[in-house]
């Protein structure tokens, strides 16, 4: 099986800094993938590692079937980037900026106009860009990224700045992308919003991949306890162990509600009760691991493991 | 080549964009048009050989304002953009890092000709409308007066992408890019004057001589343009050094450009190697 984007046993050395420490994944077509770490963990290391921006110390990575660092333009045609901290040069516009940006991928002028609608820049577009405020700054970064149907997106942070309804519509100019079978690598702080949109997560802790599968795969190797928030009506508060049975963590949040962190073997069981004929329970919401919790448990146990 | 013509569009753009192109022009053009007239004016020769005058005090501001120029534009050209952050998606995309360098000298290569063809230019058509006669053999001298200027220009162009490639910050760049014009423009020449001095032409040879204004790409400028033409040199007061060269205008023209490539060369190999 291969993907789009091969990393193997790739290391990257800064002097004494060990930035990525012997990470090996493959990402498939079609699919968009989360990187997620604290500051420093070699996210944006690993991005430019895919885009042969750095060479890699030790290790090999392949990019579209290209090696990025070997100077092979055909591979960087097909591939969007958009840095963290994105800037362009303050004196030309919008739109000179990004026809720039297609000349060198070799796309057509009349490819600009729509693109800069597409991320709402089109009011803007005459201006120069050093006038622009930060929000306005990461469209055009985006739009540039989208240039010439990539067919690997490489994100890095790329909703920070962006208002609530570009934010939605970055997700779904994203999965549109996906849908066609690009690759989409995302890194993000804002976990709670990478949660429905990506189907994988890899999880960096200084420079080791310490998590990489689905939110499924990993919430059942974190067997983190799923949190049952139960609305209790009459006395019931008074004697919970009497109709819940015995459980290991529960909590009263208020003068109505019960919260209890259930194991994923007796998560079921305590549904059961919650729901039989004489429980005193009027409302019940079951919240499984978020992916905060599943991303703090990886690295404590990795700490641990040290 | 497209790409270098790409990124070379783009930069032209800048310069234009950010008045780049306009304050240098302006700058090149009154400076030149002041010293035609004020030149030509106390001795009052605005005769035959009018335009010889003018390459003489033109060639003298190119040596001091077109490296300074030169440094200006391009000590900035790596770092710069390394430390805006804008390099890092400009090498994303399919071109090669000589690729933009050399477009970026191409770019501001064009800058600077623009500026010195027209300022410079804008000082002759002047004199000619104002009647002076010139003959061929001038115009000869001014037209290599100019694209000898051009030359210098992008051997300091040159010289500051080194700069650029090699320090980590803009702020050392700068300071580094001040330091070669004042060593290049001033201190190279008293240096070489106090040698001379101190020397009473004892023990250093002509060769030694020649070999070190070759390595001065300013002096080399400087001999080309005064000692070029028969009729130049009369004016500069160079007549006399001119009849002891044994340096060629070719070889002085060679020395110059070495003095492009060779830093250019320099340069590529090092933003090659860089880390981002
Ligand atoms: N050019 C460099 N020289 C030296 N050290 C570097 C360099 N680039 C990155 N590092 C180091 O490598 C490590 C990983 O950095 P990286 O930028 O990949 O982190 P990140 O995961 O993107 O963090 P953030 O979430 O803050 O963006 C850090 O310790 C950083 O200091
Ligand atoms: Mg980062």
């Amino acid at each position: 099986m291969t993907g789009t984007v091969e990393i193997r046993d790739v290391v990257k050395r800064f002097g004494k800094v060990e930035a990525v420490r012997d990470v090996s994944f493959s990402l498939p077509e079609g699919e968009t993938v989360a990187l997620v770490g604290h500051n420093g963990a070699g996210k944006t290391t690993l991005m430019k590692l895919m885009l042969g921006l750095i060479k890699p110390t030790s290790g090999s990575i392949s990019v579209l079937g290209d090696d990025p660092v070997a100077g092979q333009f055909e591979a960087r045609r097909r591939l969007g980037y958009l840095p963290e901290n994105v800037s362009f040069n303050a004196a030309l516009t919008g739109s000179e900026t990004l026809a720039f940006y297609a000349r060198l991928k070799r796309e057509p002028a009349k490819s600009v106009a729509p693109l800069l609608d597409r991320v709402g820049l089109t009011h803007a577009a005459g201006r120069r860009v050093g006038t622009y405020s930060k929000g306005m700054r990461q469209r055009l970064g985006l739009a540039q990224a989208l240039l010439g149907e990539p067919r690997v997106l490489l994100l890095d942070e790329p909703t920070t700045g962006l208002d609530p309804a570009l934010r939605q519509s970055f997700y779904e100019i994203v999965e549109e992308l996906r849908g066609r079978g690009a690759t989409v690598l995302l890194s993000s702080h804002a976990l709670t919003e990478l949660e429905e949109r990506a189907g994988r997560v890899i999880i960096m802790n200084r420079g080791i991949k310490v998590a990489d599968g689905t939110l499924d795969e990993l919430r059942r190797i974190a067997r983190l306890p799923t949190r049952i928030r139960l609305k209790v009506t009459g006395t019931g508060l008074a004697n919970v162990p009497n109709w819940l049975g015995p459980v290991d963590g529960w909590r009263r949040i208020n003068g109505q509600m019960v919260e209890i962190d259930a194991a994923p073997d007796r998560k079921i069981e305590v549904l059961r009760r919650a729901t039989d004929e004489g429980a005193p329970v009027e409302d019940l919401d079951v919240i499984p691991p978020t992916l905060d919790e599943l991303y703090a448990h990886f690295l404590l146990t990795q700490e641990a493991a040290r | 080549m497209r790409n270098i013509l790409i990124v070379a569009r783009k930069e032209i753009q800048e310069g234009l964009r950010n008045r780049w192109v306009l304050a240098t022009t302006l700058l090149l053009a009154g400076l030149a048009l002041s010293l035609t007239f004020l030149g030509s004016a106390p001795t009052g020769t605005v005769g035959v050989r009018a335009l010889d005058v003018v390459i003489v005090s033109l060639s003298s501001l190119t040596i001091f304002l077109v490296p300074l120029i030169a440094l200006l534009i391009s000590h900035d050209a790596i770092v710069g953009e390394m430390e805006r952050g804008t390099m890092l998606l400009l090498l994303s995309y399919p071109v090669a890092r000589w690729q933009v360098l050399l477009g970026k000298f191409v770019g501001h290569l064009s800058i600077l000709a623009f500026a010195t063809l027209l300022g410079y230019g804008a000082a002759a058509g002047a004199l000619a409308v104002t009647g002076a006669e010139i003959d061929a053999q001038s115009w000869t001298a001014f037209g290599s007066m100019i694209g000898s200027s051009i030359l210098l220009g992008a051997a300091f162009i040159a010289v500051g992408y080194l700069v650029s490639a090699l320090v980590r910050e803009r702020g050392t760049a700068g300071g580094i890019a001040i330091g070669i014009w004042l060593l290049f423009v001033l201190i190279y020449d008293m240096a070489l004057l106090g040698l001379l001095v101190v020397d009473q032409g004892q023990t250093l040879s002509g060769g030694f001589l020649n070999a070190l204004l070759l390595l001065n790409p300013a002096d080399a400028y400087r001999l080309f343009n005064l000692t070029g033409s028969a009729g130049v040199s009369a004016f500069s007061g160079m007549a006399g050094v001119a009849q002891n060269a044994t340096l060629n205008p070719s070889v002085l023209l060679a020395a110059l450009a070495a003095w492009a490539l060779v830093p250019l060369g320099l340069a590529t190999l090092a933003f090659s190697r860089r880390e981002l």
